[in-house]
C-alpha cells in the first residue's frame, strides 16, 4: 500500500524559492504541501539552519512539509509519485510549483575522482553537516560567487584556505563586482565577504590542471605550480535541476525551464521559480517564489507589484553568466585516460567516439549510473557540445521493493 | 553527543552530523570502490552523485551525505 496526500498548492523543494511560494500561497489557501528531499528545509543555502531572512516563518507553520521525500515520477494528471524511506507516497495536486534549485558542475581533469577532492558547495555541505575542518589546508578552485561564499564559510569555521583560483579573466570578475556595487545590499554582502577573507589570495584566469594526494597543480598565464592541500574544492558554477520540469513535459529553453510573467512553464497549472530558470542565487530565487506563490492562487495583482524586482533579479543572472562564462580551454583538461563518468568509470576517449547521448549509453553504459547523468552530463556537454539525454522516470534510483507493485 | 560505529571504531559526534562527515571525522578516506577499484569519497556532499555510498546498519549503497547519524548505528565503509 502507498500512503497518498492531495493539497491544493504542492510545492517540490524546500529550498529558498519554495519556501517563499509557500509561504505566500498560505496566504490564501490552507491546503499548502512542499516536498523535499532534504532532511530538513532551506535548500543548499540555509540547510535546516534556523535563520531564513526574507522568509516568513509564522506561515511555514501552515504548511504541511515533508521531508526526506524525493519525488520521482509524475504517472498521472495532476499527480506526483515521492519516494520516502521505504514508502511511496502518491501527491496530488491542482496548482504545482517546481523549485527544485541547482547543483554544481564538475569538470573532469586528471585526478579529480580522488576523495580528497569535493565540490566547492559538496565540502561546505560536508561541513554544515558537522564535519571538522579546523586547521584543515583547502584550496577552492573553479568558477562563481559560490567559490567565496564557501571559502569565508570554511575560514570562520577555521580552515586555512591556500587559494581561490577563479577560472575566469580578471576583467571579467571586476565589471561583474562593479554591477553588484549597484544594489547596497549585495555591496554590504560582498564586503562582509571579502573582510572574511582578507589575506586568501583570489586569483582571476586560474585553473586547476591536476590533483593528485596532498596537492593541485594550478595554472596561470601560462605558469603552472603545485599547491599542497587536505583538500581541493571544486566546482564550475551550477547546473539546474530540470528533470521534473522535462518529465512533466515543460519546454525548457538554453537548458532552463521556460516561464511567463506568472512563473508559469509552457504546461499549464504548473508553475516553476528559482535556480531552474535561471542561475542567480538567493535573492530572485525569493521573488520568483513570491510571485509563483501569488499566481497559482490566483491573485496577478499584488504579483506585478514584485516585477521590477524580478527584473533585477533577472539583470543580476545575466551579469552573472556572462562574467563567470567557462574558457574553452578547460575542454582540453581532460583526457583520452581521465574518467567523465565516475559511476561507471567511463573514460574520455571512450566517449568522445560517439556523437549522441543514445551511443554513448549503449556503447559505454556512461550516464547509466545511479547519478543518471546528473554529474556526467554537464561534463559531456561541455566537452562535446552534446545537449543532455531525455528524461525517463524515475528520476531518482528508487527502492528495488518498491519497483514492482507501487510505481 | 550520540556515538556510532564506523568499520567497528566508535566515533562520538553531535546530534544532527551525517554519516559522511562521522566518516571523515574517523580518519576514514575511502567510501566507496568504483567499478575498477577506484577510491572514491563524497563529491556533491548533496545527495545528487552516489559517491559517497556506505553500508549502514546492513543496508547497502546508502548516501552517507544524506543521513543523520543514529546513535549506535553501525557503518562499513570499502577498504
Ligand atoms: C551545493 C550547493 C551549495 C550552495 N551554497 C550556497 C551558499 O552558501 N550561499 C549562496 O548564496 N548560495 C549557495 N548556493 C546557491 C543556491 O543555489 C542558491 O543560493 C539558492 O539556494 C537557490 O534557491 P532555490 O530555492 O532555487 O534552490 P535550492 O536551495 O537548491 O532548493 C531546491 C530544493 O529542492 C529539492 N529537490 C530538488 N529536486 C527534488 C525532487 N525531485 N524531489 C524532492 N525535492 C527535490 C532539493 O533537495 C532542495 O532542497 C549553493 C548551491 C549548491 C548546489
Ligand atoms: S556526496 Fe554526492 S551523494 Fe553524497
Amino acid at each position: 500500500m502507498k500512503d497518498s496526500l492531495a493539497c491544493e498548492i504542492v510545492v517540490v523543494g524546500a529550498g529558498p524559492a519554495g519556501l517563499a511560494a509557500a509561504c505566500t500561497a498560505a496566504g490564501r489557501t490552507r491546503s499548502v504541501a512542499i516536498v523535499d528531499g532534504n532532511t530538513a528545509p532551506g535548500g543548499q543555502i540555509w540547510r535546516g539552519e534556523v535563520r531564513m531572512p526574507g522568509i516568513d516563518r509564522a506561515r511555514i507553520s501552515q504548511v504541511r512539509l515533508l521531508s526526506d521525500t524525493l519525488v520521482v515520477d509524475c504517472p498521472g494528471d495532476h499527480s506526483l509519485l515521492a519516494v520516502q524511506g521505504d514508502r511511496a507516497v502518491e501527491i496530488r495536486y491542482e496548482k504545482l510549483i517546481l523549485a527544485t534549485g541547482a547543483r554544481e558542475r564538475f569538470l573532469p581533469f586528471p585526478g579529480w575522482t580522488l576523495p580528497t577532492v569535493v565540490g566547492t558547495g559538496g565540502l561546505q555541505a560536508i561541513v554544515k553537516g558537522g564535519m571538522r575542518i579546523a586547521g584543515k589546508r583547502v584550496v577552492i578552485a573553479g568558477s562563481g560567487p559560490l567559490l567565496l561564499a564557501v571559502a569565508a564559510y570554511l575560514c570562520r569555521q577555521g580552515a586555512r584556505i591556500a587559494m581561490i583560483a577563479e577560472q575566469a579573466p580578471r576583467s571579467a570578475v571586476f565589471r561583474f563586482a562593479r554591477t553588484v556595487a549597484r544594489s547596497p545590499r549585495k555591496l554590504l554582502q560582498s564586503i562582509s565577504l571579502m573582510q572574511s577573507l582578507t589575506g586568501t589570495p583570489y586569483r582571476t584566469g586560474c585553473w586547476p590542471i591536476e590533483a593528485v594526494e596532498g596537492a593541485v597543480t594550478l595554472s596561470r598565464g601560462g605558469k603552472t605550480w603545485s599547491e599542497p592541500c587536505d583538500y581541493l574544492a571544486c566546482g564550475f558554477g551550477l547546473v539546474p535541476n530540470t528533470e521534473l520540469a522535462a518529465l512533466l513535459g515543460c519546454v525548457l529553453q538554453d537548458g532552463f525551464v521556460a516561464v511567463d510573467t506568472c512563473q508559469q512553464t509552457t504546461q499549464p497549472g504548473v508553475f516553476c521559480a528559482g535556480e531552474p530558470t535561471g542561475i542567480g542565487g538567493v535573492e530572485p530565487a525569493i521573488v520568483e517564489g513570491r510571485i509563483a506563490g501569488y499566481c497559482a492562487t490566483g491573485r496577478m495583482d499584488e504579483a506585478a507589484r514584485l516585477f521590477p524586482e524580478r527584473d533585477r533579479g533577472n539583470r543580476f543572472r545575466r551579469a552573472l553568466e556572462e562574467a563567470f562564462r567557462l574558457r574553452p580551454e578547460l575542454a582540453g583538461l581532460t583526457g583520452p585516460d581521465t574518467i567523465v563518468c565516475r559511476c561507471e568509470d567511463v573514460t574520455f576517449a571512450r566517449i568522445a567516439k560517439h556523437g549522441n547521448w543514445r551511443a554513448i549509453k549503449l556503447q559505454t553504459r556512461c550516464g547509466m549510473g545511479p547519478c543518471q547523468g546528473r554529474v556526467c552530463g554537464p561534463a559531456v556537454e561541455f566537452l562535446l557540445g552534446i545537449p543532455p539525454d531525455s528524461v525517463r522516470p524515475p528520476i531518482f534510483p528508487v527502492p528495488v521493493g518498491l519497483l514492482s507493485e507501487d510505481l | 553527543m550520540i556515538e556510532i560505529l564506523v568499520n567497528g571504531k566508535p566515533v562520538r559526534v553531535a546530534f544532527g552530523t551525517t554519516v559522511a562527515a562521522a566518516i571523515l571525522m574517523a580518519g576514514e578516506v575511502v567510501f566507496r570502490r568504483s567499478v575498477r577499484g577506484e577510491a572514491r569519497g563524497p563529491l556533491c556532499g548533496i545527495g545528487i552523485c552516489f559517491e559517497c555510498c556506505v553500508t549502514i546498519d546492513g543496508l547497502p549503497n546508502q548516501r552517507s551525505c544524506q543521513v543523520p547519524c543514529r546513535d549506535g548505528a553501525e557503518v562499513v565503509t570499502a577498504c
